[in-house]
């Protein structure tokens, strides 16, 4: 196909424009239940931009682990601000040179990062799940182990704050 | 095998080059081949949803020593037709105060989620709208995108048996994923492939429901969970929540979320039968046929449970859910494991 090409652009480019219309929404809407539903827009067009890298693997695991888990973080929001009116629950405050200077510094870091970084062109070798798998049962599997720990103690860890603990006898 | 499905194939390319003669342009012929695809799934989801609307009546009815319609047409096979232009001439009622766009969107999204599930399931040999390589786990993620605007739909709607519906799709489905996810995995690993064509190919000898039985019945149980029918229809309770999510909705935004129930179940039984059934495998029959009755006894199962089983507690569906079931299915991936490391000991 020789519309690859203009394809490709022109589905990074209106990825890359809902991810980030998307972003903004999360932070600039004053409801809290919205933000949260378009943090889940995020993810899935960061998915699709991933599907664009032909990164099947990583884009169904970004939609199914990270947009599905929106859906908690909504939960949690409703039940957590106790608020009559939602409209009102993500208020903005009187911190915009100090968030202006961590956003920037962020910022920074991430482009001294990407430039810092030697991009090599790759071979033009699709990853598949197969491979990631091998990896982190070879190369990688000490963090993947510790990884592993780490969730499981944030899982015991839930349990034992939902059971509440029985009175000290 | 081959030249039997051929049939939709052949379709397929026919349309392409009926477009590439008539317009000379290959990516008219490509973007006309690619929406025939869509329109087929399109297709054969409202097709099924209009036959599975009568035909659940009549199972019901069976199952319950009755007739079921019978008034419209012979065996009141026009019953369905009825329910739809009822519902299309409806009025559409907006409650007041609820959040107009998020309202407006959840059935939408709901189906769009439904009919994306649609691109990986193997029709017949070659009949597949997309093969990925990541095949059934892409049919999990954007299946799990039904939880969103289960929610969306219940927090939008400002009632509170709304709420409480959306809430329970959330520790409903989140619940059920896991275990479902986990019971597919024994069929990926014997396979050593999340394609869908290579998991159909892997059983023209023996079907999966025969090595992979636990998994079968997890899966079953999980995906009557995922679709929201009984016994695990807690999601919509009409005792106790009206009709949870879809409560402040009518005419066609409630039928909306009906297309995208029964979608999810003919997604549910299509997956199964291409998992555990062997897919459009069989003797003498051309593939799709063989795919048909296979998804059909399927769907008749899932209808089988819903009128005999009564609905469960919310206690009883997370416990089960979380002791039994997510058990059950790690032991199966780790027998399939050691298994597998018996008798075909990877290189």
């Amino acid at each position: 196909m020789e519309n690859g090409g203009l394809m490709h652009t022109l589905a990074f480019f209106l990825l890359s424009g809902i991810t980030l219309a998307a972003a903004m929404g999360v932070v600039f809407k004053r409801n809290l239940v919205h933000s949260a539903f378009l943090l889940s827009v995020t993810f899935l067009g960061v998915a699709g931009l991933y599907m664009t890298l032909q990164a099947e693997f990583m884009a169904a695991v970004q939609a199914l682990v990270y947009s599905g888990a929106v859906a908690v973080l909504v939960v949690i929001g409703v039940m957590l601000t106790h608020r009559q009116q939602m409209s009102r629950s993500n208020p903005p405050n009187k911190m915009l040179l100090v968030g202006a200077l961590a956003a920037l510094s962020v910022v920074g870091a991430i482009v001294w990062a990407i430039l810092a970084t030697p991009w090599k062109v790759g071979k033009g070798s699709v990853v598949t799940a197969g491979d990631i798998g091998r990896r982190f049962l070879t190369d990688f599997a000490p963090p993947f182990e510790a990884v592993a720990l780490l969730l499981l103690a944030a899982l015991i860890g839930a349990v034992v704050l939902f059971k509440g603990g029985k009175a000290q006898s | 095998m081959q030249e039997s499905a051929s049939l939709w194939v052949g379709l397929g390319r026919a349309i392409k080059q009926a477009v590439l003669a008539a317009t000379g342009a290959p990516w008219v012929a490509e973007l006309v081949h690619t929406l025939a695809g869509v329109v087929g799934i399109l297709s054969i989801i409202l097709l099924s949803a209009l036959v599975l609307v009568y035909l659940e009546r009549k199972v019901c009815a069976w199952m319950q020593m009755r007739l079921g319609p019978n008034r419209l047409g012979p065996y009141g096979i026009f019953q369905t037709i009825a329910d739809i232009i009822k519902l299309m001439t409806k009025e559409d009622i907006q409650p007041a105060q609820v959040s107009p766009v998020m309202w407006g969107l959840a059935p939408v999204l709901l189906f769009m989620a439904a009919m994306t599930t649609y691109a990986v399931i193997p029709f017949d040999a070659g009949v597949i709208f997309a093969d990925l390589n990541i095949g059934i786990f892409f049919f999990v993620a954007v299946g799990s995108q039904a939880t969103l605007p289960m929610l969306m739909a219940g927090w939008a709607s400002n009632n509170k048996y709304a709420m409480v519906g959306g809430m329970r799709t959330v520790a409903q489905m989140i619940s059920y994923e896991i275990p479902l996810v986990f019971s597919l995995l024994g069929v990926v690993m014997i396979t050593g492939s999340m394609k869908m064509s290579d998991i159909v190919k892997a059983q023209e000898g023996l079907w999966f429901i025969v090595t992979q039985p636990i998994a079968f019945v997890v899966y079953l149980i999980a995906s009557v969970a995922e679709t929201n029918r009984t016994p695990f229809d807690l999601v919509e309770a009409e005792s106790e929540l009206v009709a949870g999510p879809f409560t402040e909705y009518s005419g066609m935004r409630w039928a909306y979320f009906f297309l995208a129930e029964y979608a999810f179940m003919v997604g549910a039984s299509c997956i199964a039968a291409t998992l555990f059934l062997g897919g459009w495998n069989g003797p003498f029959l051309p593939g799709w046929i063989w795919f048909f009755i296979k998804v059909a006894a399927m769907i008749f199962l899932f209808m089988w449970f819903r009128w005999t089983f009564p609905r469960i507690r919310v206690d009883q569906l997370m416990s089960f859910g979380w002791k039994v079931l997510l058990p059950l299915s790690i032991v199966n991936v780790v027998v399939t494991g050691i298994g597998l490391w018996l008798f075909f000991p990877l290189v």
